[in-house]
């Protein structure tokens, strides 16, 4: 396709953005921001456009962010960071979030073109991770970020890197346990087959041999593979708990003593095929069950939402400091776009801090001189110094960290059907086995045994231990598919149970974007100037997103001022009468639409029109609140009550609206709920919900980007899927229906076997049919059932 | 028929090696990533300089 000539409005080369400038031009290039453009000047000095044919528009906007490094240069941080480190190599694992495309793969491992002293660099997509090994004489960590950040690829450093920690949590193991009972499970069903088949006389001697070679591979089964089940139900019993492990245990125990008593004896083939297969199926089961999302984590606490150092004026100079030696004392210098790590007095410079993280309030609170300030806010104006007064660790956010939430272990978890099950069907299994053998005793001790082994072989509740683990895998990958993260299958069953909601306000269910207003009517410049004069003197939320709308203006002389509470501002201008505010200030009646807040703007008395702010909830809202009454609904904010009026529609209930609340009010409130029987699901974004997303019984962290920061939680929602929630809730309880039949259908095959092994007379070759059978039964039947009702619920 | 000794020697000992074939994988992290080999083999091992027009 030839490049057309003309400036029509064109996307970015670099990151496929609408250009809104001809400025930013390159080989005939078109860039939306100096950002891009310099990326691909960059690309094209080091000759790798080649980033650019993989895919189109490869890179991410780069509106170019104030990001220091130097903290990389300290040699604590050094040795914290790095995998490993000598004087000769350095390796590290560095977190990208932007890796999302072929090219970024492409161009990441194509570091050492840039710099020969980068060895070697290695992309793992899924986890988003980056492997580099450099020589440390040629170029420092610091240089490696900067060519990283200069790219485009800025990485997530942070104090407390969980993914990392995460990825190298064992799965190995598992994998290899079934290797080894897959191994075994096929060599023993080749060697059983010929005892099934019929054995002729002369091949008799044969018996012998496949039967010790049976039990020779039963062994590692037994204490390789299937040895955490005894460690497990040992365990349980200790602590006077009957889980389903316990007959499982107890099933594989058998199943190999009598499978060795059998053929040791040579009274019989034993059930070594059975053993296998069962606990192949049950370990296959586990890992289903064991799935890990590589680059979510669900246990981020305040430590990753910090950053790792900050530049700290010792002597007359900047210095970065580590945060865990940041003293009190300390004078700090907080950049544009920082975060404050801990609490610390206003020296120096115009603080406009943004604490919607962690109050939850949604607009940028002016702090003056000498005020103190507390951590975790973001500053939005220009570099400020402060004084540190309280340590990291003592801050009043990470205060929060400190409450018996976050340091109690979860006990208040309620049981799956599982584990309630599994305690029932124990007793009755081993009731059954003993009745069995008693019934047996006054006629034949040696068929009394065999029936008693026979029960307990059957009745071993394979089927019922992977029900469970299936139907939440396929409902989990279903959520997944869906922008529903869950940190584990146990949360399906949790959400299940829920009867009522608790919702967060700001970045919950109002989103982020400030594309929330209008101007309804045609202003002049002069007009414009006016009113933005009148307003930069409120500090009320709607004035200050006046004056952002229109940018900086040059200032007028007000001569008069006057602003009516609730009502709007009333002004004297260069000479001009200002009226603004709402229409029962401009006409003297009130209409308000639910939709829109409306400031009316007046000038000489001449009607001008309005600004219209939407109240600009997430999509769904609506639909999460006509799931009142079957569920209650609250809702908790950090915030102003501006809004009130215009959220009592989705509560229906003015008393379930709550603001001002501080995070450890909100914990409060998830307990007092709790404490009135509720099943409580948390909603919540941001730092001050954390406490109440630990406290209730299903915290689930809603964000826009699953790669940002969100709070430890049991599960993160994509800001995109908000309004499938009621959906989400609804087949949760599907689920759960789904785990209820399949749980019927095993319990049909344990009866169908009982009745061949009470009489004793379960012969190797029922076994063996039996346990696969009702395997693949439970297997496809939940999977199937799943996928039907994710259907029929829209969520497919 | 003793030739099924033999015979059944010699598949216990090429599955034992498959076996030990497979835990050496997994020990030595081959198969950690099991995502990324699959798109870096559709990159071009080196693209001649020239821009493309798009």
């Amino acid at each position: 396709m030839p490049e057309t000539k003309t400036l029509v409005i064109a996307s970015c080369y670099h990151c496929g953005d609408e250009c809104l400038t001809t400025a930013y031009q390159t080989d005939q290039k078109q860039f939306c921001c100096q950002g891009c453009q310099s990326v691909y000047t960059i690309l094209s000095g080091a000759g790798l456009c080649s980033y650019y044919n993989y895919n189109q528009h490869p890179g991410t906007t780069r509106i170019r962010t104030d990001k220091r490094f130097d903290y990389l240069s300290d040699p604590d941080i050094l040795a914290e960071l790095l995998d490993y480190g000598d004087e000769r190599i350095s390796i590290i694992t560095l977190y990208i979030p932007q890796i999302h495309c072929s090219s970024c793969l492409w161009l990441l491992e194509q570091l050492n073109r840039f710099n020969p002293a980068i060895h070697y660099s290695r992309v793992d997509f899924l986890k988003k991770q980056l492997i580099v090994r450099f020589d440390p004489r040629e170029v420092t960590l610091q240089q490696l970020v900067e060519l990283l950040n200069d790219v485009g690829y800025e990485p997530l450093i942070s104090l407390q890197d969980v993914i990392k920690k995460q990825n190298k949590a064992e799965k190995g193991n598992l994998v290899q346990r079934i290797a080894v009972a897959g191994f075994c499970f096929g060599n023993v069903m080749l060697l059983s087959f010929p005892e099934y088949f019929g054995l002729s006389g002369y091949e008799q001697t044969f018996r012998h041999f496949f039967g010790y070679l049976n039990i020779l591979f039963t062994l590692p089964v037994v204490f390789f593979s299937g040895f955490g089940y005894f460690v497990s139900a040992w365990h349980n019993l200790k602590n006077k708990v009957l889980n389903i492990d316990f007959p499982l245990a107890l099933g594989i125990a058998v199943l190999f003593i009598r499978t060795a008593a059998e053929v040791l004896t040579n009274s019989g083939a034993g059930f070594a095929d059975t053993l296998c297969g069962l606990v192949f199926f049950l370990l296959i089961g586990k890992f289903v069950q064991q799935k890990t999302y590589h680059h979510i984590s669900f246990e981020r606490d305040y430590r990753s939402f910090f950053p790792v150092a900050v530049q700290v004026i010792m002597e007359g100079k900047e210095k970065p400091v580590p945060l865990s030696d940041l003293i009190t004392g300390h004078r700090m210098v907080i950049r544009h776009n920082e975060i404050i790590p801990a609490d610390a007095i206003l020296l120096k410079g115009e603080a406009l801090i943004d604490f919607s993280f962690v109050t939850g309030e949604a607009v940028p609170v002016n702090k003056t001189l000498g005020e103190i300030i507390y951590a975790g806010g973001r500053q939005m104006g220009e570099a400020i110094e402060m004084e540190v007064i309280k340590p990291v660790s003592q801050s009043y956010l990470t205060q929060l960290w400190n409450n018996e939430a976050f340091t109690r272990k979860q006990d208040n978890r309620m049981k799956t059907f599982n584990e309630r099950v599994s305690k029932y069907f124990t007793i009755v299994l081993i009731a059954i086995a003993v009745g069995t053998l008693l019934a047996w005793l006054p006629f034949s001790f040696r068929h009394g045994i065999d029936a008693f082994t026979a029960v307990l072989i059957v009745a071993c509740p394979c089927a019922l231990a992977l029900s469970t683990p299936f139907t939440m895998a396929a409902a989990l990958s279903i959520f997944d598919r869906n922008l529903f993260y869950l940190k584990n299958t146990t949360v399906v069953e949790q959400m299940a149970r829920i009867d009522t909601l608790v919702m967060d306000k700001t970045g919950t269910i109002t989103t982020g974007s400030s594309k929330q207003m209008e101007l309804g009517g045609v202003l002049d410049e002069e007009q414009r100037q006016l009113i933005y004069s009148a307003c930069s003197n409120s500090i009320h939320p709607l004035s200050r997103m006046i004056c952002q709308y229109f940018g900086d203006l040059q200032k007028l002389p007000v001569s008069r001022y006057e602003e009516i509470a609730g009502k709007g501002i009333s002004a004297t201008v260069s000479g001009h009468q200002l009226r603004i505010g709402s229409g029962g200030l401009i006409f003297g009646y009130f209409t308000e639409t639910k939709q829109m807040t409306r400031v009316h703007l007046m000038i000489d008395g001449v009607y001008l029109g309005y600004f219209g702010f939407y109240h600009e909830y997430r999509e769904g809202l609506k639909q999460i609140a006509q799931l009142a009454p079957a569920y209650s609904l609250y809702l908790l904010s950090g915030d102003q009550d501006h809004e009130r009026s215009a959220l009592i529609p989705y509560f229906n209930h003015d008393g379930h609206l709550y603001f001002n609340q501080s995070p450890q009010q909100k914990l409060d409130h998830i307990a007092a709920l709790q404490q009135a029987g509720h099943k409580v699901m948390m909603l919540g974004d941001g730092l001050n919900d954390s406490g109440a997303l630990k406290q209730s019984d299903l915290g689930v962290a809603v964000t826009d980007n699953v790669n940002n920061f969100s709070p430890g939680s049991d599960a993160i929602l994509d800001g995109r899927a908000f309004h499938k929630l009621p959906a989400f809730l609804r087949f949760s309880k599907d689920t759960v229906t789904i785990i209820h039949l399949s749980f019927l259908i095993s319990l049909t095959y344990n009866l169908i076997g009982l009745s061949y092994a009470v009489t004793g007379r379960l012969s190797p070759l029922v076994a063996a049919v039996l346990m696969p059978l009702s395997t693949v039964t439970i297997i496809s039947f939940t999977t199937l059932a799943t996928h039907f009702t994710a259907k029929r619920r829209n969520l497919l | 028929m003793n030739i099924i000794y033999f015979l059944i020697g010699c598949s216990v000992l090429l599955a034992l090696i498959f076996l030990g074939a497979f835990f050496w994988a997994q020990r030595s992290g081959q198969n950690d990533d099991l995502y990324t080999p699959a798109m870096r083999i559709l990159l071009d091992d080196e693209q001649p300089p020239e821009e493309k027009n798009d």
